[in-house]
């Protein structure tokens, strides 16, 4: 205790005497102060400094014939050679478009979906029943896509899962939902919307709480029905929170779902089911050519980076905090 | 009046069932798993839907919990998440506290080198060669250190440090305390709800590792549970021959017991962390 008393004492005659001199002094000062502070953040920045910017330094890679001998700074530079064989290349192209086509389906489906899932979660007045259904549909969210995969494989196999044999017993044929070419992506843009619509409404149901209860009982009294009441009061009232939310979604299109990929594809269904991830995966990791997964690599950050900033943009636009 | 009351009705009746619906499906593959994880062989394949076990056996479980492999993978994760998770929380809590300062001389540089990083990245490959470059392939470390600061994770726990009345922070000062001691005594007792959540965030990341081990961890002795059980499910040839039994003899029982091993531990956590995550997730998309 007395040691705390001792050094505030230095402490703030060291104050006075900066006080009486150069306001450069005093910055100093104030910088002591919270030694702490800085203390703490020392080992945050390493990390960044390590695993985020190191990095993003290594991505120069893209631009040189990447020799794992002589190291990133070693090997001989190239130029846009990668880049330039890149968008000749068709299966390029085809990565793009499966990751486009996964993505915007997912969006289509995805969004609205939580949102009629908060709105009607909303109507129930039950508030057992509520909690519990918001208990079971979150539960998913936190479940990795290797377990949930084999989830689907057992629940969606085409000789002997429950979803196949309800089809054939109802008098249809068999679906191959992850065999077909047909169904694949089906199958995973449906299932990544199993797996997340609960977590997603948890934020629409937090903008709904934030409605004000005074403006659903005026129009009671106005006479007005469930239905107005959704269409000219919560909806009005949440509209910012969609349209953020939404702009937000569009920033990360170029995330097609890694994991989720990664566990359920097999070359059989390659042609529609390899995103950019899974094909940066298979051409640095098992074929060994860095350069040009990294080229790749850069190519979707790149256009991540344009998508976020002009989404960042839209949400400031709208009075809005934005991610950054 | 009358018709107004049962249309009412009919959209309550449709309301809750379309509900019921949703929390049914949700659950239906997880108990369709458990019971194919039970049931022997010849039932599986004779029944059409298994709403419920006619005859029960336990056999694929005593296979899979005499396999050595599972009994490493399981303490592979359980390490990973145990020791990853305090990593996690100590540098979160002290980037978040230093940076819920908002006169901390350098704040909006610092703040723009962090949140940088959520905007660009170098891409996994370049990533891969950093992690290759330290040394790291291959050791347990390349799934906790590299993933130590969830970016997201540290903005949201930064602004429920921020909740907290400057006037509190300000009179522990007073009192004697130092930034540590606002800290330990101050803002973390009064942010437990969101400490919560976010440990609950990081914990589950390392229980489900998996992107990290398949690019950092070929050691097969290294393989946390979600590669073990990658292995157990999807690889047709298989690579764990313990016993006389091949698993592939228990056919599909064996692969949905260790899916519902490794499932278990979550479904036993979930309910008590449950109100805690809704409440901090909610009040952290709120303040966002």
């Amino acid at each position: 205790m007395s040691l705390i008393n001792e050094q505030q004492l230095k402490l703030s005659s060291a104050e006075f005497h900066a006080s009486t001199r150069s306001g450069k002094k005093s910055a100093w000062v104030i910088i002591w102060r919270q030694r702490y502070l800085y203390f703490m953040l020392l080992p945050v920045m390493v990390y960044y400094a390590l695993f985020h910017y190191l990095p993003l330094y290594g991505a120069t890679i893209a631009f040189k014939d990447f020799n794992i001998m002589k190291g990133i700074l070693g090997s001989p530079w190239a130029g846009f050679k990668h880049f330039e064989y890149l968008f000749a290349l068709d299966k390029f192209w085809e990565v793009i478009g499966n990751t486009l086509i996964i993505s915007f389906s997912r969006l289509l489906v995805g969004f609205p979906f939580p949102l009629i899932v908060a709105l009607l979660l909303n109507e129930v007045r039950l508030a057992v029943f509520k909690k519990s259904v918001q208990t079971i549909i979150y539960l998913p969210h936190f479940i990795s896509w290797v377990i949930l995969g084999g989830l689907m494989y057992n629940v969606l196999s085409l000789d002997d899962g429950a979803v196949n044999n309800l089809i054939q017993s109802l008098g249809g044929e068999a679906i191959g939902f992850m065999t077909d070419e047909k169904y694949f992506r089906f199958t995973m843009v449906l299932s990544m919307v199993w797996k997340e619509f609960g977590w997603n409404s948890i934020i629409f149901m937090a903008a709904l709480a934030g409605v004000n209860p005074q403006l659903y009982e005026a129009a009671t009294i106005d006479g007005a029905n469930r239905w107005q009441k959704i269409g000219s009061i919560t909806l009005p009232c949440i509209r910012n929170t969609i349209a953020i939310l939404l702009i937000l979604r569009l920033g990360s299109i170029m995330e097609a779902g890694f994991e989720q990929i990664f566990v359920l594809y097999h070359p059989g269904v390659y042609s529609v089911a390899d995103i950019i991830d899974t094909y940066v995966y298979r051409i640095g990791l098992a074929e060994g050519r860095f350069s040009l997964a990294a080229a790749i690599g850069l190519f979707k950050s790149l256009i991540n980076f344009i998508l976020l900033v002009i989404a960042n943009k839209l949400t400031r636009m709208m009075g809005e905090n934005g991610v950054y | 009046m009358r018709l107004k009351w049962r249309s009412g009705l009919t959209f309550e009746v449709f309301n809750y069932s379309f509900l019921a619906f949703l929390a049914f499906i949700t659950l239906y593959p997880f108990w369709d798993s458990f019971i194919v994880s039970i049931i022997p062989m010849g039932e599986y394949l004779s029944a059409n839907v298994h709403l419920y076990p006619k005859s029960v056996t336990f056999e694929a479980y005593s296979y899979l919990l005499s396999m050595k492999e599972l009994w490493n993978s399981y303490g592979v994760t359980l390490f990973i998440t145990v020791l990853g998770t305090l990593i996690n929380m100590l540098l979160t809590i002290m980037a978040a506290y230093a940076l819920s300062v908002q006169e901390l001389k350098g704040y909006r540089v610092m703040m723009f080198f962090i949140v940088f990083t959520m905007l660009f990245s170098g891409g996994v490959i370049p990533t891969y060669i950093i992690i290759k470059d330290l040394g790291l392939i291959d050791s347990l470390w390349a799934l906790m250190i590299p993933s130590a600061i969830n970016t997201y994770n540290l903005i949201v726990l930064r602004s429920f440090f921020q909740s907290i009345p400057k006037e509190l922070e300000q009179s522990a000062k007073i009192d004697g305390c130092n930034e540590m001691g606002v800290l330990f005594r101050i803002v973390i007792p009064l942010s437990l709800p969101g400490i919560a959540t976010i440990t609950l965030f990081y914990a589950v990341a390392h229980w489900n590792e998996f992107f990290n081990a398949i690019f950092y961890i070929s050691d097969k002795n290294l393989y946390p549970l979600q590669l073990f059980l990658r292995g157990m499910l999807f690889e047709n040839e298989s690579t764990y021959s313990g016993g006389g039994d091949s698993p592939y003899l228990l056919g599909p029982a064996i692969k949905m017991a260790a899916l519902m091993v490794a499932t278990i531990p979550i479904l036993l956590i979930y309910p008590f962390f449950q109100k805690y995550f809704a409440k901090g997730a909610m009040l952290g998309a709120v303040k966002e």
